[in-house]
């Protein structure tokens, strides 16, 4: 891309550029360290999540003013109005999934007392583990412009909604025969859910990088694989 | 969708206006022009639709005012200008030898950058067209011309009590908009502005666009601007010009959006070096 005329211009995209990298990398560990303090009942790591998301908070409110003085400013049109809104648009996507891992630290002081079977834990760290991945990729995809790999994420939220789907029916499953897992796994299955809707969101930013980078909105029906809404506790289920 | 009315409103005038369908108002085939040796105007076609704004945007000196003059033949006057290819108006070609160049420039009115009322009444610099062309038979008959153009022209409010008053003591917009009074007076069906607002503040800015916006729905109305966000507000198509070619023409918002040529996109992104 040539630059423009008038250098401060470019660097006040710089500059939106790499706050915006820097929530998604500030989001990247909040998720990280949400689910480890859930895991490991770790209440000084969960606050340590809890107070992280305010930092996201902050970085979008400037995210926020800087692009509405650019938008004054510069009068900003085809690519760079779009580079604009998508930035706006990716922050605010990167706040939600600040405050979506942030209720997964919650969680952590809210069970801190409880016992803990390993194996209860096992869905949503599978479920972490390919959230933050598409995360990452969906990140790295925006910072290089990288249509394909924005794609790919998009196309792989799927496999997270049936993991969701699957971790969902374990949960139950657990709840059914021992009684005392129901307040632990209420938990996780709320975990589970704020995990899905970041995944939600990771799709969202995916969607603003292509557009950013081809410059059509993605019409294509999103690949949607959550039926929960329809699971009932029956014998069978699990 | 629940759509105010104001998002009505605006939806309807972004609409584009002209659809391959509709015939077109002017039309150029293959026009180039010379400046003696110089080759200004490079193969430039160009359909332009009837009730609707066109403007023409691009880097000075690349051809917009020299193309904006070929349609109304003020290059005429220009020794040294010469004009080839195919202009026409409603299929009639307009450099037609047996053509009445006289009665072409009443059909084309024309608006300059900088407003040139006479240094007459407010009254004569509206009568003069039809004066000359004789399109009144006797003074009511003129005296309503004269209102009805002012009344268009959003001057009429302004100037009703000092008619008689000199064109050249209103100010700048309200010269502008004398001026467009005065082009509108003699009737004709294409408009062509060269960059109209270019002296004027952002009130006088917005009274012009507000008028362009009303005469739309009767004339085929040509602005040349130098401000994106104008040929954004005011056209529903947008013709992009550089060294003498016209790179792409389209819907207004396609070009300002996503335009084809590279060219374009760095023009209206301010990357031209
Ligand atoms: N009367 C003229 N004689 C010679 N060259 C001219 C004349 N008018 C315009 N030109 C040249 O033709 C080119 C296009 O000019 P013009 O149509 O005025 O551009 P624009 O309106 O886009 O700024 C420029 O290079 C200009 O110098
Ligand atoms: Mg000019």
């Amino acid at each position: 891309m040539t630059n423009h005329i008038v250098k401060s211009y470019d660097a006040e995209f710089a500059e939106l550029d790499r706050l915006t990298a820097h929530m998604g990398g500030l989001a990247e560990k909040l998720l990280a360290d949400a689910f480890a303090s859930l895991d490991r009942r770790d209440p000084n790591l969960a606050a340590i999540a809890v107070a992280s998301d305010k930092a996201i908070d902050a970085i979008e409110q400037q995210v926020q003013e800087r692009a509405i003085l650019m938008i004054a400013k510069r009068q900003p049109l085809a690519n760079d109005l779009r580079h604009i809104m998508t930035v706006l648009k990716i922050a605010g996507d990167l706040e939600r999934i600040g405050d979506l891992a942030k209720n997964i630290a919650k969680r952590a002081l809210a069970v801190a007392g409880e016992s803990h079977p390993k194996p209860l834990m096992n869905g949503l760290r599978h479920m972490t583990e390919l959230a933050m991945r598409q995360l990452k990729d969906v990140l790295d995809a925006l910072s290089t412009r990288d249509a394909v790999k924005a794609r790919e994420v998009w196309h792989s939220d799927a496999g997270l909604d049936a993991l969701y789907n699957s971790v969902f029916r374990e949960l139950l499953t657990y709840m059914m025969e021992d009684p005392r897992n129901i307040g632990l796994c209420a938990h996780l299955l709320f975990g589970a859910k704020n995990i899905e809707r970041i995944g939600d969101h990771t799709t969202n930013i995916a969607e603003n990088v292509l557009y950013l980078v081809e410059g059509v909105a993605m019409t294509d029906e999103r690949p949607k694989g959550d039926d929960t809404s329809s699971m009932i506790m029956t014998k069978q289920s699990g | 969708m629940d759509m105010t009315v104001a998002n009505r409103i605006e939806a309807e005038r972004l609409a584009p206006v002209t659809t391959a369908a509709k015939p077109a108002k002017v039309t150029a085939k293959d026009v180039n022009v010379y400046y003696g040796e110089k080759h200004a105007l490079k193969h430039v076609n160009v359909d332009i639709p009837d009730r609707g704004v066109m403007s023409f945007i691009g880097p000075s000196g690349c051809g917009k005012s020299t193309f904006l003059r070929c349609i109304n033949r003020m290059n005429d006057t220009i020794s040294s200008c010469k004009v080839t290819g195919l202009i026409t108006i409603d299929n009639q070609d307009i450099y037609d030898p047996a053509l009445d160049v006289v009665q072409l420039r009443a059909r084309v009115g024309m608006v300059f950058q900088k407003p040139n009322p006479f240094p007459k009444s407010i009254y004569d610099n509206v009568a003069y067209g039809p004066r000359i062309h004789g399109l009144a038979n006797n003074k009511s008959e003129l005296d309503q011309i004269v209102t009805a153009s002012l009344e268009k022209a959003g001057l009429w409010g302004e100037v009703k009590d000092r008619l008689q008053d000199s064109g050249t003591g209103l100010s700048g917009g309200q010269q502008q908009r004398l001026c467009i009074a005065r082009a509108i007076a003699v009737n004709p069906e294409v408009i062509l502005m060269d960059e109209p607002c270019s002296a004027l503040d952002p009130i006088a800015t917005a009274k012009i666009e507000t008028l362009i916006d009303d005469l739309r729905s009767n004339y085929c109305i040509i602005i040349v601007t130098h401000s994106m966000q104008q040929a954004a507000r005011v056209s529903q198509r947008t013709a992009f010009f550089h060294l003498g070619t016209l790179v792409e023409e389209g819907p207004t918002e396609q070009i300002f959006s996503m335009p084809h040529d590279q060219r374009t996109q760095d023009y209206i992104t301010g990357r031209f070096g």
